[in-house]
């Protein structure tokens, strides 16, 4: 059943095909903007903290590229069925909300995978200098980490979205989450280039795990048992997200109030 | 046979959030928020039988949705029990709701983009049916809903009484033994009402399903119910027969009569003096209606006004129709009237 609501949403995605297109305008300028950004910065220094301009142009296109599929917008989808009533209709079928929502994630992440990111990479290694790795084992792994990546941000939005069940309008908590998750996850400046306490402070924070992790691997920083503590990690986090979302979920069954009589 | 439905002492309280005045009111609620505790559903009990078709109205506001979301497993209930085939729907919502189809009429259950098929398919999978089971459900709901020719199309081309037909298609395909219906027919026009009534009524007749629905088009309730609950605030006000409610509410029938000459109220007094409780009350244009009490045959009352000489012209008959009845509870208030109506039944 899970499987089907992937492909439904694959099918939904599809039929909204403007979306996509745009979607990948929005993603080649941030990586070509990212890139002359970085570009300048250097000038004629060969690394910045062991990061060469090279591993750099890698790590931004890479992140870029991976937030693509880990990115979904289940966040703002539970707080609109919470507010206009309609997670009533997902409360008389037989499943868990919290897994469809997952899923219909899943099936949304794969579409671009498949659509956006692996014809993206195709044309970003095209235009850009960038090091793809030569190791099959580092492309797995990161295959691996990557659906962490997915499942981390997921259970994030997971939480923000029952937000709603508590506050009447989430979407400024939506805001401020997107912005930290994309600060904090390292997607714009590697963790490693943060001021020390910062860095301290973000990798004791779920968010590294989300983009850090899976694009140093995959840039060659992290290697061999560095590569396994990040994946590692990743796992811990995963799994200990879940809790939150276990409370707030029993808390929020019995807040439900749903509008519209 | 257990029932169907049972409900003790159930109630449901939503803190709702209350907004101070004014800009200082609002500075003030950044900080501290007052909230106010209201009871939608006040501590009611009832039971259903298997195979009832029950009706469940109510003013707007009245409370009749939340008890649905409760007995659906939507809403977790502030305290009270509640029991639906043979489960406590919110503790054990997911195996529970195998058991019960569930139309909402305002919101739909179906996937909005996709086509209709493909929503009933993923509801076969949702509900695990078996192949052959659902083949042979959808044919027959199909045939008798008549949507054929609709299942290719995505939800969203679809007329609202095409729509409607087809939320009760996808709420019957796993075959469930309760069917709860908040407002199934509102704007709907009169040809649709009348198909999914008679179509609801083949469903209980055939299959046995118990079914509840919430209706302010009372012509619903008269023809698919032979119980009606009606709650007030929050309260029942009268749980029993549709008959028993328009006896006991029943201001009794009304003669309305176009007369060709000008009568005077007191001649027309003067023929019905010996009727106990019948009433004259004169209108425009020479015309006057007799109020006869339902104890009094309409046929004496008519005797005594026919015979008389006057010269009628035309004669009409009128019933209090439910939907006055109704009105009349509404309007004479929950407290007088309720002790009146569940005293006595």
């Amino acid at each position: 059943m899970y499987l089907d609501l992937i492909r439904i949403r694959f099918l939904m995605m599809l039929a909204y095909r403007v979306n996509y297109y745009s979607g990948i305008v929005i993603y080649a300028v941030n990586i070509g903007a990212y890139y002359f950004f970085w570009h300048a910065i250097y000038g004629n220094q060969e690394a910045i903290r062991g990061f060469t301009l090279a591993q750099m142009t890698t790590y931004v296109a890479v992140s870029w590229m991976a937030r693509a599929f880990y990115f979904n917008n289940l966040d703002r989808e539970i707080a609109n069925e919470v507010r206009d009533g309609s997670v009533a209709i997902q409360f008389v079928r037989p499943y868990n909300y919290l897994l469809v929502k997952l899923f219909q994630g899943f099936g949304e992440g794969l579409f671009r995978l498949l659509l956006f990111m692996t014809p993206g990479l195709v044309v970003v290694c095209l235009i850009f200098p960038i090091e793809l790795p030569r190791d099959p084992a580092v492309w797995l792994l990161y295959l691996a980490m990557l659906a962490f990546s997915f499942l981390i941000n997921s259970e994030l939005n997971l939480l923000t979205g029952m937000g709603a069940f508590y506050i009447e309008n989430v979407d400024g908590l939506i805001r401020m989450k997107r912005v930290v998750v994309d600060l904090f996850s390292g997607l714009f400046v590697p963790i490693a280039l943060f001021p020390g306490w910062l860095a301290v402070l973000s990798e004791w924070l779920p968010f590294q795990a989300i983009a850090y992790l899976p694009s140093a691997v995959f840039t060659g920083r992290s290697s061999g048992d560095e590569a396994l503590v990040a994946i590692g990690l990743q796992a811990v986090w995963a799994v200990l997200l879940i809790v939150p979302i276990m409370l707030m979920w029993r808390a929020a069954r019995k807040r439900l109030f749903v509008q519209g009589g | 046979m257990q029932p169907a439905i049972e409900v003790h002492e159930l109630r449901k309280t939503f803190k709702v959030q209350r907004n101070r005045e004014g800009l200082a009111g609002a500075l003030r609620d950044l900080f501290r928020r007052e909230y106010v505790e209201v009871a939608a559903v006040k501590d009611i009990s009832f039971t259903i039988p298997q195979g009832e078709i029950c009706g469940y109205i109510g003013e707007n506001g009245a409370g009749k949705s939340t008890t649905i979301k409760m007995l659906a497993g939507i809403l977790v209930p502030t305290s009270g029990t509640v029991r639906v085939a043979g489960y406590v729907p919110w503790r054990e919502r997911e195996r529970f709701v195998r058991h019960i189809g569930v139309v909402f009429g305002q919101r739909s259950q179906l996937w909005w983009d996709i086509g209709v098929i493909e929503s009933f398919q993923l509801l076969r999978k949702v509900y695990r049916v078996p192949m052959a089971d659902y083949k042979r459900r959808l044919d027959e709901l199909v045939e008798r809903l008549q949507l054929g020719d609709l299942l290719n199309r995505p939800v969203r081309k679809l007329s609202l009484g095409q729509r409607m037909r087809c939320e009760l298609v996808a709420s019957l395909l796993h075959n469930p033994s309760i069917l709860f219906l908040d407002e199934p027919t509102i704007g709907l026009d009169i040809v649709v009402k009348t198909e999914i009534r008679e179509f609801l009524i083949q469903l209980n007749r055939e299959h046995g399903t118990t079914i509840l629905l919430t209706t302010h088009d009372l012509q619903d309730i008269e023809a698919l119910c032979s119980r009606v609950i009606m709650l007030d605030d929050g309260r029942i006000i009268y749980d029993g027969g549709l008959d028993e409610l328009k006896a006991r509410w029943s201001r009794g029938r009304e003669i309305r009569l176009q007369f060709g000459e000008q009568v005077s109220l007191e001649r027309l007094e003067q023929l019905t003096a010996d009727l106990p409780g019948a009433r004259w009350q004169a209108g425009e244009d020479m015309t006057a209606v007799l109020k006869v009490p339902s104890a009094v045959s309409l046929s004496d009352a008519l005797a005594r006004v026919v015979g008389s000489g006057v010269d009628i012209r035309d004669i009409k008959f009128m019933e209090t129709s439910t939907d006055e009845i109704v009105r009349e509870i509404y309007k004479s208030g929950s407290a007088s009237g309720a002790e009146r109506l569940v005293g006595t039944t």
